[in-house]
C-alpha cells in the first residue's frame, strides 16, 4: 500500500522534474508571449469586433486572447514553471550538495578505466610516495584531494570547483524566488476580490467620495497595486485610481499626496527636456510635511509607495476669448473668460450655443519635413498656445475645434489656424485665415462683414455692372437689374456654404448639358463682385486703388476667398481668437505598491549569480588508483569535468603526463 | 610534505597578480588615472551612479586587459585617437567639417564609414582566406576587423563628445537610438568574434560571423543615407537615466554572443552537410571540427544568456524606476523574455542526450531570427514604451 502511493508521488515527480517538461514550458510560454505582443491587448472589444469578424471574436475572448497575461492558462503555465522547478531543485539539490562534499572514494577500478579520460601505468616507487607526490601535484592544481585505504588498493579522490554545483541550486532556486515576488505583485490578489464579489469596479463616471464601497480599497487592505491620480497646481488626494477594463477603483492611501507645481522644461529645438512635480507629502506619522520634487526617472518612494511622474496636461487653465461673429454684417466682438473644463452659454447670430471648452496646450510641436529641416535647421516646429472645445448647438448637436493662439507662416504669408471636425473619428480640416498687415484679423472680419451688408454690396455690384456696360438705356437698365440680382443671389449662396453651395445650386436648376458655361459665368460674376467689394475694403482703409492692387493684396484676397469659402462649413457661428490666457497645469502621477519587489530582486540576484557559477566555475574531479600488483604499483588515473569536454580532455592530458612523469621519475 | 617539493617547484604557479607583465600595471595605471581626471574635471556632471559606472567601467576595462590581452592594445588606440579627434574639435563643433583629420577620418560620421569600410572588407578576405587557404589573407582578414572595432569605438566615443557640443544638455552617451546600438552590435560581436578566433585558433569561422557584421552595417548605411539617422537629437526624459549606461551595453553582449552562436551554427550545419556529401570536399576540410563549433556555440550562448539575463534585470529596475513597475509585458520587455526562453531552452536541450548536433545547431540559427525580432521588429512593427530609434 505505502509502497504504491510512494510509486504514485515518483511518477508525479518524475513527470514535474523532467527536462521535457521543462523546455515545452519554457517554450510555451515564449509562444503566448510572441501572441501578446503580436495582438494588441486590453483595447475596445469593438475594436476587435472590426479586426476579426464576431465569430472569431467570440472565440479569441473566450480563450482569453485579449488579456493573455491575465488568462488562466497562461498564470497555469506559470505555476507549472514553478512547479517543474521546484521538483527539480527537490530532486537535484541533495545530489548536487552531496556532490559538492563527496570524494566518491569507492571508485572501481574498472569504472575509471572505462571513462572517457583515463591513463594507466605503473611505477617502481613506493605507494606512500606516489600518493605524497600526486597530492601535492593535486594541491598544486587547485584541487581538494581525499584518500581511502581498501584491502588491496588506495584511493586518491580530487574535486575542484564545487561551487559551480551550488550555482545549479541558486539558478533555479532563484527563479522560484522572482517568481514568487512577481506573484505577490501581479493582480492575483485582485482578481480574487472580484471573484469572491468584495469588489465590483465602477464603471460611471461619478464624484471619487461618491464611488461605493464595494468599489473602494482601504489603505490597510491594499496588496500590490498600480493606480495613477491626476492632480491640478494647488490640490492634493488622499486617494488614487486603478483602472480595471473599463472600469476603476478607488484606492485610498494612508497619507495625503498634495502637488505644489508643475513644470515642463524644454530643449532650444522645442521637445520636452523634462517634466518635474514638487509634491508635498502630509502625513501623521511625519513631524513635519515632506516635501520632494519628482520627474520622469527618479520617483518618490514613500512608505513603500512609489510616486512617479506619469504624464501631465491642463488642470483648468483660464482663458480670454475674443469670440468674432461670422455671417453678420456688423463685427460685434464679445470677450469671453472660461477655464478649461468649464462651459459657456453664448447667444449667437444663429441661436443659442454653448461653448464647451476641453484643453489648453501651451505648445504644439511637430517634426519638420526634410525641407523644413534644411531650411531651418531645425527637427521641429513649434505652433505654440492651442485650445480645443466643442461649440453645442440648441438640439445638442456639437461640433469640435482645434484654435490656434498665433499665426503661423506659410509660403511668406501670415495665417491664423482653426481646425474643425464633426466627430472624434475624423482629423481636424483647418481653416487657414489669412492675417494683414498688422497681423490682425480686421482686415479680414471687415471683408467678410462687408459681403454680408446686403446694402452696400448691392451697390457696389450696381456700380460694376454700370461700369462693365457702359450707357444706359431702358432695355440695359433692366438687364442690369438682372444681372446684379444674379450677382447678389449668387454672394448668398456662396455665404452660406461657399463654392460647394452654388454648384448644388447649379446642379438643381440647370439642365445636364449646360452646367459647365453656366458654372464658368456664375465664377466669372461672383468673382467680380468679390472683387470690387475687396476694393472697397482697400479703399476704407485707404489704399489708393486706381493704381494696380499689390501682389500681397492679391494674394491676401485669393486666401480670403479660400478661407471665407469654407465659413459656411465650419458650422460655428463664431471665431473664437485666444487673446490671453492664464496656464493651470495638472500632473498625472502613478503611484505603486509593491510588496513582492525586494523578493523578485533577491530571486535576480540568485539567478544571476548561479548563472555566472555554472558558466564559468569549471567543475572537475579526479580518481587515483592506487594497487600494488606483481612487485609494482599500478597507478589508474582517470578524471572528469562537467563542462566543456574538449577543454578538459586537454586539460588531463597534460595533467596525466606529468602526474606520469612525477611517479616514475622519468 | 617535504619530499616533492624540489622536483615540482617547476608546477608552482606564481598568483595571477604576479604573472603580471610591467606593460599590464601600466595599462592599469592609465585607466586609473584616467577616470580620476575624468571624475575631477566631470563630477559636477554626475551623480553618484554615474561615478560609480565611471569606476567600475575602469576596472572591469583593467580586468578584460589582464585576462585578454589584446585588448590592451586596442583600448590603447581607442583612447589616443578618440582624444585627438576630441582635441581637434575643441569646443567647435564645425571644426568636423573644417579640420581634414576629423572630417576624413576621426569625426564620429567618418570614423563609423571606415567601420563599415573595413568590415565589409575583412568579409570579403575572411571569404578569400576560406577558400583559398591563403594565410596571409587570413591574417589580413583579422587584421581589418580589428582595425574596424576600433574606428567603431572610436566613432561612438568621438559621437559622445560631438553630443556635447551640440549642447552641454544634449550630451548622452551614444546608446540611445537604433543607429547607435547597430554601430555597438558591430563592434561587439566582432570583439567576441576575435576572442574566439585567437582561442580556438582558427579564422575559418571569421568569413561567417562577418557576414552578419555586414548585414548590420549595410542596415547601417541605410539607415544613415536613407533616414538620416546619424543625426543627434537630444534625450527623451525617459531615456535621461544612468541606467542606460549599463543596460543597453549588456543585452548588445547578449544580442552580439547570439548573433555569432547562430552563425557558427550555420557552419555546423554547413560543414554537415558538407561531410556527408564528400569527406574530402573543400568546406568539409576546411571548416572546423563539429565539437569544436559545438563548444564555441555553447559557449557564445553562455555567455549571452548570463548578460542578457543581467540586461534585463537592469532593465526591470530601470523599469521599476521609471515607469512604475519592473514588468508590464511592454512589447521590447515582452521580447526580451522571449529571446531569454528560448537560449534558456536552448540550454537544457543541450544537456538532454541525444539531441546535441544539428537540431541544436538550428536552434541557434532560428534564435538569431528571434533576436533580431527583439531588437529590431519590436521598433518597427510593435508600439510600446520603448519609444527610441522607431524607424
Ligand atoms: C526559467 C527557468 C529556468 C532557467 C532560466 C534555467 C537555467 C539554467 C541554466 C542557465 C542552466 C545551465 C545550463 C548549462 O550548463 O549549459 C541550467 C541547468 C540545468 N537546469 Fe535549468 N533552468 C530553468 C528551469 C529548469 C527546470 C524547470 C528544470 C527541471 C527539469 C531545470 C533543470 C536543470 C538541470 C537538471 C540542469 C543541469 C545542471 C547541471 O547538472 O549542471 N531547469 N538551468
Amino acid at each position: 500500500m505505502i509502497n504504491k502511493k510512494h510509486s504514485r508521488l515518483n511518477v508525479l515527480l518524475e513527470f514535474f522534474g523532467s527536462m521535457n517538461l521543462a523546455i515545452t514550458i519554457l517554450v510555451a510560454i515564449a509562444i503566448a508571449s510572441v501572441i501578446g505582443t503580436v495582438l494588441q491587448q486590453n483595447q475596445p472589444y469593438n475594436d476587435y469586433i472590426i479586426k476579426f469578424g464576431p465569430f472569431w471574436h467570440e472565440v479569441f475572448q473566450t480563450i482569453g486572447l485579449y488579456n493573455i497575461y491575465g488568462a488562466i492558462w497562461f498564470l497555469a503555465l506559470l505555476v507549472f514553471l514553478v512547479l517543474s522547478t521546484s521538483v527539480c531543485v527537490y530532486r537535484n539539490a541533495p545530489v548536487m550538495l552531496r556532490d559538492m562534499r563527496q570524494f566518491r572514494v569507492n571508485v572501481k577500478e574498472k569504472s575509471l578505466r572505462l571513462m572517457h579520460n583515463s591513463q594507466s601505468w605503473s611505477t617502481e616507487k613506493s605507494s606512500e610516495e606516489v600518493e605524497k607526490t600526486l597530492r601535492y601535484f593535486l594541491k598544486l592544481k587547485g584541487f581538494r584531494t581525499r584518500i581511502k585505504e581498501h584491502d588491496d588498493h588506495r584511493v586518491i579522490a580530487g574535486m575542484k570547483g564545487a561551487w559551480n554545483r551550488s550555482g545549479y541550486i541558486f539558478t533555479h532556486v532563484g527563479i522560484i524566488v522572482l517568481c514568487l515576488g512577481a506573484y505577490l505583485d501581479g493582480s492575483f490578489g485582485l482578481t480574487i476580490k472580484e471573484w469572491t464579489g468584495r469588489i465590483i469596479p465602477e464603471v460611471r463616471d461619478i464624484r471619487a467620495d461618491q464611488v461605493p464601497a464595494t468599489a473602494r480599497l482601504k489603505a490597510e487592505e491594499s496588496g500590490s497595486f498600480r493606480g495613477s491620480i491626476s492632480l491640478q497646481e494647488g490640490t492634493s488626494s488622499k486617494i488614487v485610481f486603478l483602472n480595471i477594463r473599463d472600469g476603476y477603483l478607488v484606492q485610498e492611501l494612508p497619507f495625503t499626496i498634495e502637488l505644489k507645481d508643475f513644470r515642463i522644461e524644454h530643449y532650444a529645438s522645442g521637445q520636452p527636456k523634462s517634466f518635474e512635480s514638487d509634491l508635498i507629502i502630509h502625513d501623521d506619522l511625519l513631524d513635519k510635511p515632506l516635501e520632494q520634487t519628482i520627474s520622469v526617472n527618479h520617483p518618490l518612494i514613500y512608505r513603500g509607495y512609489a510616486m512617479y511622474q506619469a504624464s501631465f496636461g491642463d488642470g483648468g487653465s483660464n482663458l480670454s476669448l475674443v469670440a468674432w461673429p461670422f455671417h453678420s454684417q456688423k463685427i460685434q466682438k464679445i470677450d469671453v473668460n472660461v477655464a478649461v473644463k468649464e462651459k459657456r452659454t453664448l447667444k449667437t447670430s444663429a441661436g443659442k450655443y454653448t461653448l464647451e471648452l476641453d484643453d489648453f496646450k501651451m505648445f504644439n510641436i511637430f517634426p519638420n519635413t526634410k525641407e523644413e529641416r534644411l531650411e531651418t535647421g531645425k527637427q521641429f516646429k513649434n505652433f505654440g498656445p492651442s485650445f480645443t472645445f466643442k461649440m453645442r448647438d440648441a438640439t445638442g448637436v456639437a461640433n469640435e475645434y482645434h484654435n490656434y493662439m498665433l499665426p503661423i507662416t506659410q509660403n511668406g504669408r501670415r495665417f491664423i489656424l482653426t481646425g474643425m471636425r464633426n466627430s472624434v473619428a475624423e482629423t481636424f480640416r483647418y481653416l487657414h485665415i489669412p492675417m494683414d498687415k498688422d497681423d490682425s484679423l480686421d482686415r479680414f472680419m471687415t471683408f467678410h462683414a462687408l459681403l454680408h451688408d446686403q446694402i452696400r454690396v448691392k451697390r457696389i455690384a450696381q456700380t460694376s455692372v454700370k461700369a462693365a456696360m457702359g450707357d444706359i438705356n431702358k432695355i440695359d437698365q433692366k438687364m442690369q437689374a438682372d444681372v446684379v440680382r444674379s450677382m447678389m443671389n449668387l454672394l448668398t449662396l456662396f455665404n452660406q456654404g461657399g463654392y460647394v453651395a452654388i454648384d448644388q445650386d447649379i446642379k438643381k436648376r440647370v439642365p445636364k448639358d449646360k452646367q459647365v458655361k453656366v458654372a464658368e459665368a456664375y465664377v466669372k460674376i461672383l468673382q467680380n463682385l468679390l472683387q470690387n467689394t475687396f476694393l472697397a475694403v482697400l479703399k476704407q482703409e485707404g489704399v489708393d486703388t486706381k493704381k494696380s492692387v499689390s501682389d500681397e493684396d492679391n494674394l491676401f484676397f485669393e486666401d480670403a476667398i479660400s478661407a471665407l469659402a469654407g465659413i459656411g462649413a465650419y458650422g460655428s457661428p463664431v471665431y473664437f481668437q485666444l487673446a490671453e490666457f492664464k496656464q493651470r497645469e495638472s500632473s498625472g502621477i502613478q503611484i505603486t505598491l509593491h510588496p513582492g519587489q525586494n523578493i523578485f530582486y533577491l530571486g535576480c540576484l540568485m539567478l544571476i549569480v548561479g548563472i555566472f557559477m555554472m558558466f564559468y566555475i569549471s567543475y572537475q574531479r579526479l580518481w587515483i588508483i592506487l594497487k600494488p600488483e606483481s612487485g609494482k604499483l599500478m597507478i589508474t588515473f582517470a578524471g572528469s569535468g562537467n563542462r566543456d569536454q574538449r577543454e578538459f580532455a586537454k586539460t588531463f592530458a597534460v595533467l596525466v603526463s606529468k602526474a606520469e612523469k612525477f611517479t616514475t621519475g622519468k | 610534505m617535504s619530499v616533492p617539493n624540489e622536483f615540482m617547484s617547476s608546477e608552482i604557479q606564481p598568483s595571477f597578480f604576479k604573472r603580471l607583465n610591467i606593460v599590464d600595471w601600466i595599462f592599469a595605471v592609465l585607466l586609473v588615472t584616467g577616470s580620476i581626471y575624468a571624475f575631477q574635471k566631470y563630477s559636477v556632471l554626475m551623480d553618484s551612479y554615474e561615478v560609480g559606472i565611471l569606476f567600475g567601467t575602469a576596472f572591469s576595462f583593467i580586468a578584460i586587459g589582464w585576462l585578454w590581452k589584446p585588448a590592451r592594445g586596442l583600448m590603447f588606440y581607442v583612447a589616443i585617437l578618440s582624444l585627438f579627434a576630441i582635441y581637434l574639435y575643441g569646443t567647435e563643433l564645425a571644426a568636423g567639417e573644417s579640420n581634414f583629420f576629423l572630417r576624413f577620418l576621426l569625426s564620429a560620421q567618418s570614423a563609423t564609414m571606415w567601420m563599415s569600410a573595413l568590415f565589409v572588407m575583412a568579409t570579403v578576405a575572411y571569404f578569400i582566406e576560406l577558400f583559398s587557404g591563403n594565410v596571409f589573407t587570413g591574417k589580413v582578414a583579422t587584421a581589418m576587423t580589428w582595425s574596424a572595432t576600433a574606428m567603431g569605438f572610436i566613432g561612438l566615443l568621438v559621437r559622445w563628445r560631438e553630443t556635447y557640443l551640440h549642447g552641454i544638455d544634449i550630451g548622452h552617451i551614444p546608446v540611445s537610438n537604433l543607429y547607435e546600438v547597430f554601430i555597438l552590435f558591430a563592434i561587439i560581436t566582432a570583439l567576441i568574434y576575435l576572442y574566439y578566433e585567437k582561442r580556438y585558433e582558427t579564422r575559418s569561422l571569421g568569413a561567417f560571423v562577418l557576414l552578419v557584421i555586414t548585414a548590420a552595417v549595410a542596415f547601417l548605411l541605410w539607415y544613415h543615407f536613407e533616414k538620416g539617422a546619424s543625426e543627434i537629437k537630444p534625450l527623451v526624459p525617459a531615456l535621461q537615466s544612468y541606467w542606460m549606461k549599463i543596460h543597453v551595453p549588456a543585452n548588445f553582449v547578449g544580442y552580439g554572443a547570439f548573433a555569432l552562436a547562430a552563425m557558427v551554427g550555420v557552419a555546423y550545419l554547413i560543414k554537415d552537410a558538407a561531410v556527408k556529401k564528400n569527406p574530402e570536399g573543400l568546406l568539409a576540410t576546411r571548416l572546423p571540427p563539429l565539437d569544436m563549433m559545438d563548444d564555441v556555440m555553447h559557449k557564445s550562448i553562455a555567455l549571452g544568456f548570463a548578460f542578457f539575463t543581467i540586461a534585463t534585470v537592469l532593465g526591470a529596475m530601470w523599469a521599476a524606476e521609471a515607469w512604475g513597475g519592473y514588468w508590464s509585458w511592454d512589447p521590447k520587455e515582452t521580447w526580451a523574455l522571449i529571446v531569454w526562453l528560448n537560449y534558456a531552452a536552448w540550454l537544457h536541450m543541450r544537456l538532454m542526450k541525444g539531441l546535441r548536433g544539428t537540431p541544436l545547431a538550428w536552434w541557434a540559427v532560428i534564435g538569431l531570427f528571434v533576436t533580431l525580432f527583439a531588437f529590431l521588429g519590436v521598433n518597427m512593427f510593435l508600439s510600446g514604451m520603448h519609444s527610441y530609434g522607431e524607424l
